[in-house]
């Protein structure tokens, strides 16, 4: 299967944006090879403003970008634009509900080798904490590029959560990406996987071991965190009455922290939160990292024989 | 003119295990690692007083990597300090390592602070020196390394408020004054000048000096010692990827790791220093 990390997609369909249109502004903080803000920089260097390395500046500056009209796209990596600048983000553009796109690269585990400082696994539970903010986790290259393109019409802060590496392309090209909706990717009957970003291949890869032990997995791919397709997480929590969340991220707050608290108050069901477990991460390859902190499709495959009491 | 040799030896030793380890992890940060190889083989090799034996010894000097990319000379003069074996430096940023891809305290011997998130490190300096002043050991020094780049964050500068404000003259802050940082040139991406000026108007004692030199180095830091009331800065001009050819002066090789035959080409002009 061909492979395309999220950034890059996202730093192509910027650059189409940016020709469609003109109030499309871009913001980064010295990161814009890494983050491929690079290419609208080079196409449109009257909207692309390189704040250097302050990312508190970056997302101030996007706030007072939106509250004159334009659609600020801010990024650097996911620690650094949400850790060094959440108190911006809440007080300068979630509170007065500005038109900010957040697009954070380099989030989670697989950033590998720069190690636990560089790693955010807590991003999803901040962002998800603060009123009027949307978060997105694409899974896939169309699914991060049709992402960029909804989000950039969408009234109101988003954050947009990107990765490092290629991941497998799970989505056609023709791929049509909602907002909210949490596409079914696999249909079953016995466990119920919600995944997001990084994990929904996986979950797929896990959908079909599990179908080689006579195991019907269904698999869903909840890119929106926030708000959630609550119909959908309870309409097959009920049906399958068993549910495994894989999330590359902390399992407090995010992914598997979402789906609790629905799911506690409104069909309560076992379930396996599989993801980072409340720990720092460590340099390393990020399939070396993956295999140590759990976040395999091994993993997944076992939770579910878990819960069907069959381990 | 004092003659400096032993300390030269020992900086192009740190050159080697730059190049080596980022080839062996092929990642990594060889550009500010390089730039800063004889600030650090100073002050690990002659200006701080630490026992390698008894690395957290309560009366040692500090020093805080606020550049916390560039551990590779970290590491290496670590190493070749003796706070663990130089073997180890292979393991840089590999599963398992006690060498993480940045400075992680607790995890490495001799590493006194985390960082790795910029702009972060002369904040806590500044703790260091006020718990070494609350001890009543006035002459504990604390040094930090900054990078030029990294001056953009607000942070550096709201520190460099405490450090005047509290009088913290056993702070001693190096600016590797590289000039790039990743996007290109530091005077481009986000001007930071006049860097001597800041500190200045901040209250700072300010020197510049040719930061590959290390009689301009000893020079600045006695100075620094001998400046009372105040925070030092000491401007150090540098190369980024300094002693390699094909990288010098390149914001390409801030963090990329070199080809083997790169590698190979880099070690042998580090061999006739
Ligand atoms: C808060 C923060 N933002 C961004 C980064 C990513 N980053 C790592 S090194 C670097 C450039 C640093 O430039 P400079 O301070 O000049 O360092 P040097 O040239 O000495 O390597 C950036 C942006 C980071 N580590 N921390
Ligand atoms: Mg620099």
């Amino acid at each position: 299967m061909a492979k395309t990390a999220t950034r890059d997609a996202y730093g192509k369909a910027l650059g189409e944006l940016g020709a469609e249109n003109s109030d499309v502004v871009v913001l980064d903080a010295d990161l814009s090879g890494s983050t491929k803000t690079a290419a609208f920089a080079q196409k449109y260097p009257q909207r692309f403003f390189n704040i250097g390395i302050a990312e508190g500046d970056l997302i101030g500056t996007a706030a007072g970008l939106a509250a004159s009209g334009k659609i600020p796209f801010a990024s650097s990596f996911a620690v650094f634009a949400v850790g060094r600048a959440y108190d911006q983000i809440r007080a300068s553009i979630a509170y007065p509900n500005l038109n900010v796109k957040i697009a954070a690269t380099h989030a989670g585990l697989t950033v590998g080798e720069d190690g636990a400082t560089h790693q955010m696994n807590e991003d999803i539970a901040l962002m998800r904490a603060l009123p009027n903010m949307t978060v997105v986790v694409p899974a896939d290259g169309a699914e991060a590029a049709a992402a960029t393109r909804v989000v950039a019409l969408h009234q109101g802060p988003v954050y947009l959560r990107l990765g490092r590496p290629a991941v497998p392309d799970i989505n056609g090209e023709a791929y049509a990406f909602e907002l909210l909706k949490a596409p079914v990717l696999r249909e079953g009957e016995d466990v119920a996987i919600f995944a997001c970003g990084y994990m929904v291949h996986l979950a797929l890869e896990a959908a079909d071991l599990l179908a080689e032990q006579g195991i019907s997995a269904a698999v869903i791919n909840v890119h929106t965190l926030k708000p959630l397709d609550t119909e959908t997480i309870i309409r097959y929590a009920r049906r399958c009455r068993r549910v495994v969340t894989a999330e590359e991220h902390s399992i407090i707050g995010g992914l598997g922290g979402a789906i609790a608290e629905v799911l506690g108050e409104e069909a309560p069901t076992p379930m396996v939160r599989i993801g980072v477990r409340d720990t720092f991460g460590e340099s390393g390859k990020p399939a070396a990292l993956l295999e140590k902190y759990g976040l395999t499709s091994k993993a997944i495959f076992d939770a579910a024989m878990k819960l069907l009491g069959q381990k | 003119m004092e003659d400096y040799s032993k300390l030269k030896a020992i900086a192009a030793r740190l050159r080697r295990h730059i190049i080596n380890m980022v080839v062996a992890a092929n990642s990594g940060h060889p550009g500010g690692s390089l730039s800063a190889v004889e600030i650090l083989t100073a002050l690990y090799f002659q200006l701080m007083n630490i026992d390698v034996a008894e690395p957290s010894w309560p009366e040692r000097d500090v020093f805080v990597m606020s550049k916390g990319h560039a551990t590779p000379v970290y590491y290496a003069a670590l190493a070749e300090r003796g706070f663990f074996s130089p073997n180890e430096l292979p393991s840089f940023r590999a599963v398992n390592s006690r060498l993480q891809g940045h400075p992680a305290r607790g995890k490495t011997p001799g590493v006194d602070m985390t960082t790795g998130s910029l702009g972060q490190g002369l904040s806590a300096a500044n703790g260091l020196a006020l718990g070494a002043r609350l001890d009543g050991q006035h002459q504990r020094w604390v040094y930090v390394l900054l990078g030029d780049g990294e001056l953009q964050e607000g942070q550096v500068w709201e520190a460099a408020m405490t450090a005047a404000h509290y009088a913290l003259d056993n702070v001693i802050a190096f600016v590797d004054w590289n000039g790039l940082q990743i996007d290109g040139q530091v005077n481009q991406v986000m001007n930071v000048a006049s860097i001597k000026d800041k500190f200045a108007a901040f209250n700072w004692h300010v020197q510049e000096i040719a930061g590959h030199d290390f009689g301009e180095i000893f020079a600045a830091v006695e100075k620094a010692k001998e400046a009372k009331g105040r925070p030092s800065a000491i401007i150090a001009r540098t190369i980024k990827g300094k002693g390699v050819a094909f990288m010098e002066n390149q914001a390409g090789w801030h963090g990329k790791a070199p080809s083997p035959e790169q590698a190979q080409q880099a070690l042998k002009e580090l061999e006739v220093e």
